[in-house]
């Protein structure tokens, strides 16, 4: 099953190698891992995106609150959250009808062109990791020229917080 | 007042109530060690390699449920201590290790004598600490320690440039400390420990089966207590034997691959089984599939991470392990339950049944000296009551099965990093730390070669320690499996070219003994044993062939053993 764990953790040289390490050396899987900033600039927030059975994700959870410089944690994934993750995918566009194509795609999932040349679009989309999955389905493989994603962020819905 | 922060340090660890610091000086920490020549409260033993600190701080820690400290240089001073605080880590020792680092400014630029401490230690700590800014050292010195002796233990690493160590800051030692990220668990559920009280007393077959988590919680009295009120059998692992007294009737002996039959037997068979501070560790539980198969299981320990991780557990526990007895038998004392006892009795039957196979036994004839004697005589010979610390091998398990550990604290072992070389120097530990007892270290020809340049620092700080070599010329555990798995292919497993022990402890300035025949066994021990003020190295010539039983082969159920 795939997780998304969020974690504070405190704004510490090392903190983010202690989590990789952690993963690394027991074997867990890292589907994806970002981390940033805060409003309170002495905590970053991690995301990371894992699979593993109930037990495996138990254990992981375990094991990242043992470190001592996660100050908390939750697993999004037990109650109702949402997911964000930015992608940039660069795409030939040598026909007119590529162009065309490539443009309706952004519209329908909610992206924008942010860079254009006579060959080329940039296309920026923000959504779930299943949908940008979707959107790379659906143009053409061999008109990827390059694509960046961010890795998962999220959040908990309603009132719950981190 | 302005220190520096080599100043700091050595107050710091003053104010922190150390008496004992285990060090090696070198570039980087050459402040530090101008600022403990300056001052007689801390006293700083020199090993005579920086795995030797490490053991012996460890050895001092696991003795007096203190934590240990070490001082070693950067970069192999470093390194060398890695062994020694991967060991603590394995074993949930409180350790707090100081490490030189070079300057600031040359962090990053490989500076003679740099490694990433922090990042080789990373894995085997449960903390590490780089400090950049002397006004945080003695805060960070403070967490260490907070780090280190709280919760579940272990090893805490500081990493202080020497820049750091030069300049000077107000000194203030924190009285308390608490971490928004660090918040050991306190506090258990009580309705747990109701149910897993209710599920004890309604067993048929029960058994206890408890870990070095009761020794390092200092739960082995309400242990006791609770283990004779309610007449279950039990057993210890490794590191939890002493937590126990293996002498009374309810102890079935050690578990696991060398444990014991009825250890083992009853372990399978129980109906109900309460792991306290144990952490089925691979060694114990055999083949996890077949373990346990007819058992419901209450886990007591301070650890989460620890509970489910191998053998899913019906009632977990998350508590400080005493707390958590002395309310188990508060629940005990309350019940309107007493333990069933005609089931009890049958399930007593059938252990004693297992226990008379006596799988422990063996014959001292008079050609050869086997090594079990030697360990039985040297329990005889210290009424139980040393300090025993080994090495890693198949004297380690003979050791744990012949020594009858009545009482915590006792029995020092290098149980789940399982560290050749780990003996000698965690002696010196102990002996540090119990100048007046007396503190054996069982040992094999191979082990002590690892650790035995630390003879010298045994003369330098007038340690008596008793070394007992049970020498066969093998690496004794390796040469087993090689003959049980590998039809006698003793791949390097030869110890070849030894050298004469005697005139090597006599070189460092020791008594040395050698004893080849069986009748002269009891006569050494006596004499080495009544050498208060010296130390003894005692080489036995053991039987070459003998094996440990009874042994759990991997891959089989705890009802799977070879016995003889």
């Amino acid at each position: 099953m795939r997780h998304i764990i969020s974690i504070l953790l405190e704004n510490e040289a090392g903190a983010l190698s202690r989590v990789a390490g952690l993963f690394s050396a027991r074997g867990y899987n890292i589907e994806s891992l970002t981390v940033g900033p805060t409003e309170d600039d002495s905590l970053s927030r991690m995301t990371i995106v894992t699979r593993g059975s109930e037990e495996i994700v138990e254990q992981i959870t375990k094991q990242l609150n043992k470190l001592i410089d996660v100050v908390r944690l939750q697993d999004l994934t037990e109650g109702k959250h949402i997911e964000r993750e930015l992608m940039l995918i660069k795409l030939k566009t040598e026909s007119g009808e590529a162009r065309d194509e490539y443009k309706r795609l952004a519209e329908i999932f909610n992206g924008r062109i942010i860079d254009v040349t006579d060959d080329m679009y940039t296309i920026e989309i923000a959504d779930s990791s299943e949908r940008l999955q979707a959107f790379i389905e659906s143009v053409d493989e061999n008109a990827i020229v390059e694509t960046v994603r961010s890795g998962v962020i999220g959040i908990a819905r309603g009132s719950k917080s981190l | 007042m302005e220190l520096t922060g080599a100043e700091i340090i050595v107050r710091s660890l003053k104010d922190e109530g150390v008496k004992h610091v285990f060090g090696y000086p070198g570039g980087a920490v050459l402040h530090i060690y101008d600022a403990i020549y300056q001052q007689d409260d801390v006293e700083h033993v020199l090993v005579r390699h920086e795995q030797a600190a490490t053991h012996a701080a460890d050895g001092y820690a696991r003795s007096t449920g203190m934590p240990g400290v070490v001082l070693v240089t950067s970069g192999p001073g470093a390194t060398n201590a890695v062994t020694g605080i991967a060991t603590a880590y394995m074993d949930s020792v409180p350790m707090v290790v100081i490490t030189g680092q070079v300057p600031t400014p040359l962090i990053g630029n490989d500076a003679f004598q740099e490694v990433d401490s922090i990042g080789i230690t990373r894995p085997c700590v449960k903390h590490n600490f780089l400090v950049k800014d002397v006004t945080k050292l003695a805060e960070t010195i403070k967490k260490a320690f907070y780090i280190a002796t709280t919760g579940r233990p272990g090893p805490v690493v500081i990493d202080i440039p020497k820049d750091v160590t030069a300049e000077k800051t107000e000194y203030l030692y924190p009285q308390e400390i608490s971490m928004r990220s660090y918040n050991p668990v306190v506090n258990f559920e009580l309705d747990q420990v109701e149910r897993a009280v209710s599920m004890m007393l309604s067993a048929k077959r029960p058994m206890l089966y408890t870990g070095g988590g009761v020794i390092l919680g200092r739960g082995a009295e309400s242990l006791t207590a609770m283990t004779r009120k309610l007449g279950y059998p039990i057993t210890n692992t490794l590191m939890g034997l002493g937590a126990y007294p293996a002498t009374d009737k309810q102890f079935l002996g050690m578990l696991g691959m060398h444990g014991t039959y009825e250890a083992n037997m009853a372990m399978h068979h129980c109906d109900v089984l309460i792991a306290i501070g144990a952490r089925f560790d691979d060694r114990v539980t055999g083949n996890i599939d077949k373990f346990c198969p007819t058992a419901k299981i209450i886990h007591v320990d301070i650890d989460p991470s620890s509970i489910s991780k191998n053998v899913k557990v019906d009632i977990p526990i998350v508590g400080q392990v005493d707390p958590v007895l002395k309310a188990m038998i508060n629940g005990i004392e309350n019940a309107g339950q007493q333990p069933d006892a005609s089931a009890l009795q049958d399930w007593w039957k059938q252990i004693e049944a297992w226990r008379a196979t006596d799988c422990l036994s063996y014959t001292q004839d008079s050609a050869v000296i086997k090594p079990q004697f030697v360990v039985d005589t040297l329990y005889k010979e210290t009424n139980g009551d040393a300090f025993v610390t080994s090495d890693v091998g198949q004297h380690q398990m003979w050791a744990a099965q012949f020594y009858k550990f009545n009482k915590p604290y006792r029995w020092i072992n290098s149980g789940g990093l399982g560290t050749m070389g780990f003996g000698l120097p965690a002696a010196m530990g102990a002996q540090m730390a119990h100048p007046d007892a007396t503190v054996a270290c069982i040992t094999g020809e191979g082990s002590i070669q690892m650790c035995i340049q630390e003879l010298s620092t045994c003369l330098q700080y007038n340690l008596p320690i008793k070394i007992i070599t049970l020498n066969n010329g093998y690496l004794g555990m390796v040469r087993q499996w090689q003959e049980f798995f590998y039809q006698k292919r003793y791949s390097m497993s030869y110890m070849d070219a030894l050298p004469d022990f005697v005139k090597l402890a006599e070189s460092f300035g020791h008594v040395g003994m050698q004893i080849e025949n069986p009748a002269d066994v009891e006569g050494a021990m006596k004499e080495a044993m009544a050498m208060k003020d010296r130390l003894v190295f005692m080489n036995f010539m053991t039987d070459k062939t003998e094996n440990v039983y009874p042994m759990i082969p991997a891959g089989a159920g705890l009802n799977e053993m070879i016995l003889v």
